[in-house]
């Protein structure tokens, strides 16, 4: 047990960060909403936590309440200009968000440009990115059985019928928004801990795309599903090395599969056979 | 009847781009009363129901429910004043169980709805119990127009909006309907009841107002619009046509 966790210990930590960020995004998925900017608010915190503890000597529970917060705001922010889009039209803008945010990072004077930012405390271990994911979970249970999760799905399933019973639907997406970015941060706070290091180039599309997997692969609304798929694609490059070659085959390979033979994503078998 | 009406529609008018859809249309509900709007298609019943629930943008007159002004409110603000509706198209949410759609048009209303509550609604909408655990898509299209009332009434509304609830019904389920209805405004509620079904109409409301090109061209109980000339002349053509 040691050894294997000696052995694997940075790609648990990994999957603990990536369960977290497709928790993120499911939250806006659950209400129907294809926001794509959870890189974006990854990077944003991640930055504002390491420049913080950097040059401020921040503590890392002071860098992720900070990162977290500046992410929170920047949805804040994202939510009033995106408040009419829909679909394809919505990814495209929060997806274009992501990319002011990348471009912001490699040009402002304080983050160290295209280079990267480093020296970061290397404080983030095993049982602070856990705590993180479990605090995330407890907390989207408790949403799971209060009336906020029938407006968010109500919200998903027919936007004008949930404005009819009273549901304020600019309030579900901001709020979902929000606390998406809020989860999203204190991922991207715990990846730069973690990694002492980070580049714009680690916050940009590719990100985005992978965070957007876990959560196909996993089932688009469910939590469980969410943590699940960000687990299995964790660990999938790693228990299929000899194929290393054709990594991005086979994840293409697999996600068609799911989305084939079963669209409601791994929760969806999970639930076929418990 | 008291001085404030429950719903007081005064002068409204709606504009898309240079059309009128509605034009200086007025009228008023009591509490407890049953109002029939008819009108051929295109005659603005649907623009008016949008104009009443928050959806569609007045450019004139005004809309009150028991004296408080609702025009310009959002259509959630305007829900949890005390209207609920159904739609003309039936819009549920289809891939929520039973039981949560009728659980969500609890929101309009203070606290969330209780077991009793919810079994009472069951009885009264004459859904069985074991239709609440299915998805709402799958069930046929009498229960799924039955849900839709009971979502609807789940919010304890002060102005239930019907939009041609008896669509598609048998003639067992508008009899239920109708029962329906009276019971509603017994207890207080106003209805505003949009139908082509004329025997419905008759049957169910205590007065009726008439719309064709965006105005009202009658006005009245059933038995006297029934033999209006301008009514006839709406549905039927002028004289030499029919």
């Amino acid at each position: 047990m040691l050894a294997f966790f000696a052995q694997y210990s940075k790609l648990v930590d990994q999957a603990g960060i990536n369960a977290l960020l497709a928790l993120s995004l499911s939250l806006s998925l659950r209400a129907g909403h294809l926001a794509l900017a959870q890189a974006a608010f990854m990077g944003i915190a991640a930055y504002v936590g390491s420049i913080g503890a950097v040059d401020l000597h921040w503590t890392l529970l002071e860098s992720t309440f900070a990162g977290a917060l500046a992410a929170g705001i920047a949805a804040a922010i994202l939510a009033l200009p995106v408040a009419r889009l829909r679909g394809i039209f919505l990814a495209i803008a929060t997806i274009g968000f992501g990319e002011i945010a990348r471009v912001v990072e490699i040009n402002a004077p304080i983050t160290d440009g295209a280079e990267g930012f480093s020296d970061i405390p290397n404080d983030a271990g095993t049982l602070a990115i856990y705590a993180a994911l479990l605090a995330t979970v407890a907390a989207l249970f408790l949403l799971g059985r209060s009336k906020w999760a029938l407006a968010i799905a109500a919200t998903r399933e027919d936007e004008n019928a949930a404005r009819g019973c009273g549901i304020d639907v600019g309030l579900v997406r901001t709020t979902t928004l929000v606390s998406g970015a809020v989860i999203a941060g204190v991922a991207g706070v715990l990846y730069a801990h973690a990694n002492f290091f980070i580049t714009p180039g680690d916050f940009g599309f590719p990100r985005m795309e992978q965070i957007l997997v876990y959560c196909v692969i996993g089932g688009v609304t469910s939590s469980t599903g969410a943590v699940m798929g960000a687990a299995v694609m964790t660990a999938l490059p790693e228990t299929i090395r000899f194929l290393h070659d054709y990594r991005e085959v086979t994840t293409g390979a697999l996600l068609l599969a799911i989305i084939i033979l079963a669209p409601g994503g791994l929760a969806q078998l999970w639930r076929r056979h418990a | 009847m008291s001085a404030v009406p429950r719903l007081a529609v005064d002068g409204i008018s709606v504009h898309y781009g240079g059309v009128h859809a509605l034009r200086d249309v007025s009228f008023h509900i009591a509490a407890g009363e049953v109002l029939g709007l008819i009108g051929p298609n295109g005659a603005g019943k649907t623009t008016l129901i949008n104009a009443v629930t928050g959806i569609a943008h007045l450019s004139e007159g005004g809309v009150s429910l028991d004296g408080r002004r609702l025009d310009g409110l959002p259509a959630h603000r305007v829900a949890r004043a005390g209207i609920s509706r159904t739609y003309q198209n039936i819009r549920l949410f289809p891939a929520l169980t039973v039981e949560e759609n009728i659980r969500a048009g609890a929101f309009s209303r203070r606290g969330a709805i209780r077991e009793h509550e919810l079994q009472a609604l069951l009885e009264r909408t004459a859904i069985a119990p074991t239709e609440l655990p299915h998805v709402a898509s799958s069930r046929s299209y009498g229960t799924q127009r039955r849900i839709e009332i009971a979502r609807a009434l789940a919010a304890e509304p002060r102005l239930l909006v019907l939009d041609e609830p008896a669509a598609g019904m048998n003639a067992q389920e508008t009899a239920h309907l109708r029962g329906l209805i009276a019971s509603v405004a017994r207890e207080g509620a106003s209805v505003l009841l949009v139908e082509h079904d004329m025997a419905l109409v008759n049957a169910a409301c205590d007065r009726v107002v008439v719309l064709n090109f965006g105005t009202v061209i009658a006005h009245g109980i059933p038995t006297a619009i029934a033999r209006d000339p301008a009514v006839i002349e709406a549905y039927l053509g002028t004289s030499g046509a029919a």
